[in-house]
């Protein structure tokens, strides 16, 4: 059993992979990437390919659309209209949270 | 180990047809995939599914399954037959791989033979990322802590066979930690395979609902109940904060809901998250005579239309 505490990197909400680095996350193809990119699931910061950076949410954005696409069979398209709507869901669960209103 | 029974979990007859499977597992995977689901063991539910599909929906692996025979119940302590994996050549779709350590160890011993086989003949490869998730205190992210992190990872034992072994890891949780960030672990993934670079480790971090505050990004919510008279009048109250107690002053002709914001008392970061104090204002209870009449003297004196809004 490792018993060293262990110090990582901050991962923050942008600019922080390259291309390279979100492949590898999702363990996938630079392509499947740099389809989300243009379908604008994904907003990198930067002017191009070389120089794209993304975020944590990016990340988890891209996992969770591989797992969607995976376990539904769902075309890319398909994917991103329920993480849109996924995403609709969390930020209105936010103002309920933020209004005191338990949401369940 | 435990045997599993994939029908069971799919719900379908052991004759079911392969559309039927299908069908099965499309209905199963809406109601539980953990993603859109509301149900609580939704994660775990998804991995028996998945798993379940895995076999079933790939002929190879039901046949071998099915040899086992009909006399397993769920549960039951398995083990393999001593003629196993002889016969059998899974290749096609990644067993267990797929779902990163997320498998059984029956399916691991069942599946996890051919896995070892496709890999070992890999040459220079980095090691594949891992990922987890944790929840930490509200009160982590003022501070900063140490967690314990325990993992099952899939590995290839010294046959090459495919297992998962469970893994504990103490993880620095930097102060200033938002929810939806990452900690990246670097070389804490999958190990390379002939001298490529070992992946890394992404936790995902969220904060455990916490009593009284509320988390928006770095600021902080808290209902801070106030009396009639604190909120008319004005006055100095206590108010808690992560940091420790703090005097703040309610302005006079206050309203319940009204927000008063606490500069840099949220979350630490460059810039701080705020802390918003959202004034409630609580009504005494008339339990003595003298509290109903003071309240009566109130309704008396003070010519007041709670509903003028509504113009009755």
């Amino acid at each position: 059993m490792d018993t060293d505490i262990v110090t990582g990197i901050l991962v923050s909400e942008q600019g922080a992979l390259s291309l390279e680095e979100m492949v590898e996350a999702c363990g996938t193809e630079v392509e499947w990437i740099v389809e989300l990119v243009e379908v604008g699931v994904l907003s990198p910061e930067g002017p191009d390919e070389t120089a794209w950076r993304f975020g944590a949410l990016d990340l988890l954005r891209a996992r969770r659309l591989a797992r969607l696409e995976r376990d539904f069979a769902a075309s890319a398209e398909a994917a991103a209209v329920i993480l849109d709507l996924l995403d609709e869901i969390e930020r209105l669960r936010a103002c309920l949270i933020r209004a005191g209103v338990e949401a369940v | 180990m435990e045997f599993k029974d994939y029908y069971q979990t799919l719900g379908v007859a052991r004759s079911a047809a392969e559309a039927e499977i299908k069908r099965a597992y499309r209905k199963l995977a809406r109601k539980y995939h953990p993603d859109v689901s509301k149900e609580r063991d939704a994660s775990e539910r998804m991995k028996e599914i998945n798993e379940a599909y895995e076999v079933l929906q790939d002929p190879k692996k039901r046949a071998a399954y099915d040899r086992l025979g009909t006399g397993w119940q769920p549960g039951q302590d398995f083990h393999p037959p001593p003629d196993w994996d002889t016969g059998f050549e899974f290749r096609g779709s990644p067993a267990g791989e797929a779902f990163g350590g997320d498998f059984s160890d029956f399916f691991a011993t069942l599946f996890g033979g051919a896995v070892g086989a496709r890999h070992g003949a890999g040459v220079h490869r980095r090691g594949e990322d891992h990922h987890a998730k944790i929840l930490i205190d509200l009160e982590d992210a003022f501070r900063g802590a140490t967690r314990t992190v325990t993992l099952r990872v899939p590995e290839l034992d010294a046959k090459g066979r495919l297992a998962a072994r469970e893994r504990t890891l103490n993880v620095q949780i930097p102060k200033g930690i938002r929810e939806g960030q990452l900690i990246r672990l670097a070389g804490q993934g999958s190990a390379g395979m002939k001298g490529g670079r070992a992946g890394d480790l992404y936790i995902e971090v969220g904060f455990k609902p916490h009593a009284f505050y509320r988390v928006d990004g770095r600021d902080l919510y808290v209902s801070l109940p106030v009396a009639p008279w604190e909120a008319a009048l004005g006055a100095t109250v206590k108010a808690p904060t992560p940091g420790g107690t703090v005097e703040v002053k309610v302005p006079p002709r206050s309203q319940g809901g009204r927000k008063l914001r606490l500069r840099s008392r949220g979350i630490p970061g460059d810039p701080p998250g705020d802390l918003y104090l959202v004034l409630e204002v609580v009504l005494p209870i008339p339990e003595t005579e003298r509290a109903k009449e003071l309240y009566q003297t109130m309704a008396r004196e003070l010519a007041f239309n709670p509903r003028r809004s509504l113009g009755v």
